[in-house]
């Protein structure tokens, strides 16, 4: 748990690290890097791997409220390490690493119930994983599952539509259950539903090959094949959004760029309707770690530590060192000033990668992606007597004002732009309303959204629209117990919002060269997109080396690497 | 549960099997050996428990264990000492059922145990059972049969259990045992009048409801249609039996005779009816469903006719089951009567408790009516049906100069005899017409068979003598439906082929209008007029509406496809019939013929007759291996004939009782064969005409 305060870990005296060459170096405990070192670990590499904060996650953890603020935006005046102003030496060519400002526009209100430290915010959130997806699947192989425990989403999913939430049918029984849809609909939604499971079981071998759907309806766009199935525009936003996930908007009347295909589309239907059932005690396709996502790092860190990795948290990697052609890294120096030689070095997103005469695709520098992330803390459920829900807010449900100073007239211009992207929400029972409960208090639950964008400001008003959309703002002298009887006399109040805090995340793709570099926390809900460029950076440096193979789970050792830690 | 495949078993299963198998002979010799000698020791007992450990059905272990229960249960005293010997049975039960959850033996020891009533049932261990069996398989009935037991026994209410079922049925609808209960549930709620089930048009549109959900959802899922076909049922059948037709009907005149002249000036007033020549004038009684308990008290006639000794109703059924929709009596005129004179009969029935429907409800619509015998004593007039072969008409009826129209205000055979408002019936039916016509699955079997079941249960409520345009088109649509349903599903052809039969006869039937062109009064020459009705070359496989029908005394069915005749039992006044030309494939599909005393004249030629060597109508109908009939007369007749009576029992059985005059039979593969001449002739001294010829 990343409990210990940030600051508490500036202390100087750092360790020496004996022996000081390595296969694999690796800077920085976000999943990507963690689950590269549990890899190389397990394909038997030498591994060390460093983190410059006191807690594992990096980018990818789950930090104290109360610590938000700082890790979003940090004081700029850090210094960097003396030790890396020390001039080469030896060989080597020492370049200075610096790192980046990953979070902006970081606006924060309301105040933090208390006891803050008790809540746990995850910084990549809302994220959750499919029990069927490779994460799922990583963490059995590696044996990281023994260390993290999860609780199922169990509310499902929601839809906003036309100003109203509506539970998403997205299986023969919520089909059944569902008050809200028209006969017809429902029939042609469930047909659906069962096509596409036809089209899985047949494609998988197991049902009847006549169930397959056709090249030539694969490859169109999948929205375009909702159609022909006769969907209604409802239909389709729960089938596209909050079920396929589609970011961008698929339905508008001008294409977007990113339409998906009915390929994509059906793969990750299949993957959502093979993960429900999966596990017995798992309602839903989603589930979530049950201490935040911090705990998936941590996990796989534990399983490189079983594999005989050296870990040393604490520990800022003050510079690069280079061959003479500053072609290549061939270790890195500590914050202690040690320099550790290693045949290959990866490092956090966070750090700048220092401008080397190493082809680079700047690319992705130029025109950035950004995701725009909410995490907001309110008095009750979204949706009554469930406490984990996902909310969608699909593409041009919510209409946007924005008021601009006409230049010539000098006068206001209201402004209506329509959002364009997806906005997801995760609703999580803080697992304090126990206590909460016990100390006759309202409950307290948290939520997480994010949007991708392009532009800052705007992918920022996404989220305060999609918050605004759900909660009602704290009264301003915020008298709680006013709120309760209100709450309490009509059943139908939006929840109350207490605290909030909205901010926009830079995404990098991870980069391959001798100097390498993982992925940024996407705009996905899952992680398997993170996942997959992990996996091909892995192979871009062990092209023969098996990705965590099955056989690598420690079957008995857990118990020992628990209290190893 | 379901829906799993079957894996080859491999060698070493094989051996593992063969093992296994002689442990249990060995175990199973040990406790039969207890059994026998009465050992009733803990070593015993945990002899019959490993027995059943592995195999559950050994159903003589389980008496054993009841006898050692009862036995050693005597010895204890103590609460607490009884308490756990029943624990250790139920247990028992528990470890054979996780061996298999549908174990009739298991489950039925566990009833037995509750049924002793030694110690209060544990009704959290129960019903915590039932749900962890009912959750790995929802539709085991032995699962739903306990439940109901125990629900019984514990005295829970029906409106939790059917919370229940909606709980079972919300994981997934595609269950028929909780629909099946939910059915029984709201059966009894509505009954007993619960709180909350006052109304049952309220339950039972809620209900519609809830199950088009699951309709909607998945058409070709076969659990929710039952479940709506039962709704159908209780909305479109009144909820008691009617009756809906009689013969003789209310204001008919029957006459032993008719003056010529009348016939010729077309001033008929009266039916001839042959049968009042032997003194005998048969009644029918016919009701919407299948009744029993009719007797000389639930029926009661009056007349100033004799009837000489008491009346006996007999069921006109091919089934013995007691229940028929059709009942006949015989009545037999005693009086000696001189000259032409006229007795009414008064016929009514009350609300009766004798006259029961299958379901249990009795007859509660009286009923009153009066018709007329004319009995003339003029012998000279008795006529020779059989001067000359009987021939039918090839022609449209309309085109033949001897037809006369039927005399149809005499004969009143449109329109039940009681109506009932069914308003609520009729909206529901037709809400639930204009939704399924709504579900686009255009080639779901369910779904159009279900919409042609609803147009007919609407062209039920229709009938009720109102608006035969209505019905009619009602009918129409239906029929559409059966001849896609044919096309769809070919594998239940016949069926639907049945069916189509039936709405086909009711359209034809209906009105006046359309039945007048098939209906007319044949006059043979030196003969009587009879009622004539002609339903050639419509491709009727089955006969529907014989109530419409019990006034005719020629019918002509010829060239149609029936494979059988179930009905024509009701025509009790038919004299001639023509069936050539059809299916009919054996002598027991004809059975319903031996019901009707007064047939003279029967066309079989050019049916399949003898040419199957299957006999597929068989299994329902009365045969010498059933003890049900005593034909050793016959069958001795024609042992001294030197016919084969195994070969022929069934065409013995069949022309037995009949009196016949004239037969044709040519063009069925039994008439060819050796005998079979010489088999008729013996056994229809009547005969007269035979394929033509004269033979007497």
């Amino acid at each position: 748990m990343a409990d210990e305060p940030a600051a508490a870990g500036a202390g100087q005296d750092y360790p020496t690290i004996d022996p000081t060459s390595f296969d694999v170096v690796l800077c920085g405990t976000g999943l990507p890097e963690s689950v590269l070192a549990a890899a190389c670990a397990a394909a038997g590499k030498t591994v060390l791997h460093v983190d410059p904060s006191p807690f594992y996650g990096s980018l990818y953890s789950s930090i104290p409220l109360p610590s938000l603020s700082s890790f979003l935006s940090p004081d700029p005046s850090t210094p960097s390490s003396t030790a890396a102003a020390a001039a080469a030496s030896g060989s080597h060519t020492a370049v200075d690493l610096h790192r980046r400002g990953v979070y902006s526009e970081v606006e924060t209100s309301g105040a933090v119930p208390e006891p803050a430290r008790r809540f746990t915010v995850d910084l990549v959130g809302p994220r959750v994983m499919y029990c069927a997806d490779e994460a799922v699947d990583l963490l059995l192989r590696s044996g990281g599952s023994h260390h993290v425990e999860f609780k199922s989403v169990d509310g499902g999913s929601l839809l906003y539509w036309e100003g109203s939430l509506y539970p998403v049918p997205d299986s023969k029984q919520t089909i059944f259950k569902d008050t809200t849809l028209k006969l017809l609909e429902k029939n042609v939604l469930y047909r659906f539903l069962k096509l596409v499971q036809d089209h899985i079981a047949a494609t998988s071998g197991a049902g009847d090959a006549a169930g397959i759907i056709s090249e030539e309806d694969l490859d169109l766009p999948f929205v375009k094949f909702l159609n022909q199935q006769k969907l209604s525009p409802k239909m389709r936003a729960v089938v596209l959004y909050a079920i396929a996930m589609a970011d961008y908007d698929q339905d508008g009347p001008d294409p977007c760029e990113k339409l998906i295909t009915t390929r994509e589309g059906i793969q990750t239907i299949a993957l959502y309707s093979s993960s429900v059932g999966r596990f017995a005690n798992a309602e839903g396709a989603f589930i979530y770690p049950m201490y935040g996502h911090g705990e998936l790092p941590q996990a796989f860190c534990r399983c490189a530590a079983v594999k005989g990795a050296l870990y040393v948290l604490r520990m800022p990697v003050a510079a690069l060192l280079m061959d003479e052609e500053k072609k290549h890294s061939v270790g890195a120096r500590l914050a202690s000033g040690q320099d550790i030689l290693c045949k290959q070095l990866i490092i956090d997103p966070s750090y700048k990668i220092p401008t080397l005469d190493v082809p680079f695709d700047e690319s992705d520098s130029n025109c950035p992606r950004k995701v725009a992330r909410g995490i907001c803390i309110f008095n009750k459920s979204v949706k009554q007597d469930a406490s984990n829900v996902l909310v969608v807010f699909p593409p041009k449900c919510m209409v946007m004002l924005f008021l601009l100073v006409d230049p010539v007239s000098i006068l206001d211009l209201a402004l209506e732009e329509q959002q364009v992207a997806t906005v997801r929400l995760l609703q999580l029972s803080s697992n304090l309303a126990v206590t909460y409960r016990k100390a006759n208090l309202t409950c307290r639950f948290m939520a997480y959204l994010s949007t991708p964008c392009t532009d800052a400001s705007t992918g920022k008003h996404c989220i305060k629209k999609a918050m605004d959309a759900l909660f009602s703002p704290l009264d301003s002298d915020g008298s709680q117990g006013q709120l309760a009887t209100t709450s309490g006399s009509t059943g139908d109040v939006k929840p109350t919002l207490i605290w909030s805090c909205v901010y926009v995340q830079e995404i990098t793709q991870g980069t391959s060269s001798s100097l390498l570099s993982c992925p940024m926390p996407d705009e996905n809900l899952d992680y398997r997109n993170i996942l997959e460029s992990t996996k091909k950076l892995f192979t871009d440096i062990y092209p023969d080396e098996e990705f965590l193979p099955k056989k690598s789970a420690p079957v008995h050792d857990d118990e020992d690497s628990d209290s190893g830690e | 549960m379901h829906g799993r495949p079957r894996r080859a078993a491999k060698p070493e299963d094989e051996e593992a099997s063969s093992a296994k198998a002689a442990k249990l002979r060995d175990l199973q010799a040990q406790v039969l050996q207890n059994q026998h000698s009465g050992t009733y020791t803990k070593e015993a007992i945990g002899l019959s428990f490993k027995l059943l450990e592995i195999n559950p059905e050994a159903y003589t272990a389980w008496n054993y264990r009841k006898l050692a229960f009862q036995h050693n249960i005597k010895e204890l005293s103590e609460p607490e000492a009884i308490k756990s010997a029943i624990d250790d049975e139920l247990r028992v039960v528990e470890v054979a059922l996780r061996q298999n959850p549908k174990s009739y033996g298991a489950w039925y020891h566990r009833k037995w145990l509750l049924n002793q009533k030694l110690a209060p049932v544990d009704s959290k261990r129960e019903f915590g059972l039932l749900d962890k069996l009912l959750k790995v398989d929802a539709r085991n009935f032995h699962g739903w049969n306990y439940r109901r037991f125990l629900a019984r026994f514990m005295g829970v209410p029906d409106e939790e259990e059917l919370n229940y079922t909606m709980d079972k049925i919300s994981d997934n609808f595609s269950n028929y045992s909780a629909w099946h209960n939910r059915s029984i549930l709201l059966s009894n709620l509505l009954i007993k009048q619960n709180k909350g089930f006052e109304s049952k048009q309220k339950i039972f549109s809620q209900e519609f409801e809830l199950v088009t959900q699951a309709l909607f959802i998945g058409p070709s899922d076969q659990s929710g249609w039952f479940y709506h076909l039962w709704l159908l049922a209780q909305t479109s059948t009144p909820d008691n039996p009617q009756l809906i037709a009689s013969w003789p009907c209310s204001g008919a005149k029957l006459s032993s005779s008719l003056v010529k002249e009348k016939v010729e000036q077309n001033t008929l007033s009266s039916i001839w009816c042959h049968s009042l020549q032997e003194r005998t004038v048969p009644m029918v009684l016919y009701f919407n469903e299948p009744v029993k308990g009719l007797n000389q008290s639930s029926v009661k006639l009056k007349s100033d006719l004799d009837f000489g000794k008491d009346i006996h109703w007999r069921a006109l059924s091919m089934t013995d089951s007691g229940y028929s929709s059709c009942w006949t009596t015989y009545l037999q005129i005693a009086n000696e009567c001189s000259s032409s004179q006229q007795y009414s009969v008064e016929v009514s029935i009350p609300c009766s408790d004798d006259i029961v429907s299958r379901s249990g409800s009795n007859y509660n619509c009286p009923v009153h009516f009066t018709f007329t015998i004319e009995l003339i004593s003029d012998d000279a007039q008795d006529i020779d049906l059989f001067d000359k072969p009987v021939a039918y008409f090839s022609e449209p009826l309309e085109s033949h100069g001897n037809c006369e129209p039927i005399p149809f205000d005499l004969l009143k055979i449109t329109g039940a005899l009681v109506e009932e408002d069914s308003n609520w019936h009729f909206e529901r039916l037709s809400e639930e017409i204009d939704l399924f016509r709504e579900l686009p699955d255009d080639n779901c079997k369910f779904v159009k068979l279900t919409l042609a079941r609803l147009l007919l249960a609407c062209a039920a409520i229709k009938s009720c003598g109102r608006s035969p345009h209505e019905r009619k088109r009602y009918c129409e649509e239906a029929l559409g439906h059966f001849s896609d349903l044919i096309r769809l599903d070919p594998s239940h052809k016949q069926y639907y082929e049945d069916e189509r039969s039936l709405v086909l006869m009711d359209k034809l039937t209906c009105d006046m209008e359309t039945f007048v062109k098939h209906c007319s009064v044949q006059v043979q020459p030196n003969s009587i007029p009879l009622n004539h009705v002609q339903l050639c070359k419509l491709s009727l496989t089955h006969v529907g509406f014989a109530e419409r029908l019990m006034w005719v005394q020629v019918l002509d069915l010829s060239h149609n496809s029936l494979r059988s005749i179930e009905g024509l039992e009701a025509l009790q006044q038919l004299v001639s019939l023509n069936i050539s030309n059809n299916h009919i494939s054996s002598f027991t599909a004809l059975e319903p013929l031996t019901k009707i005393m007064f047939l003279k004249v029967l066309d079989l030629s050019s049916n399949e007759i003898g040419a199957h060597s299957m006999d597929t109508t068989r299994y329902i109908c009365s045969s010498p291996f059933s003890h049900k009939i005593e034909a050793h007369e016959a069958f001795e007749e024609c042992q001294k004939k030197n016919i084969n009576v195994e070969e022929y029992w069934d065409a013995i059985l069949f022309f037995k009782p009949l009196k016949l005059g004239q037969l044709d039979i040519k063009g069925n593969a039994v008439a060819s064969k050796e005998n079979f001449r010489t088999l008729v002739m013996t056994l229809i001294p009547s005969l007269k005409w035979l394929n033509g010829e004269c033979v007497n």
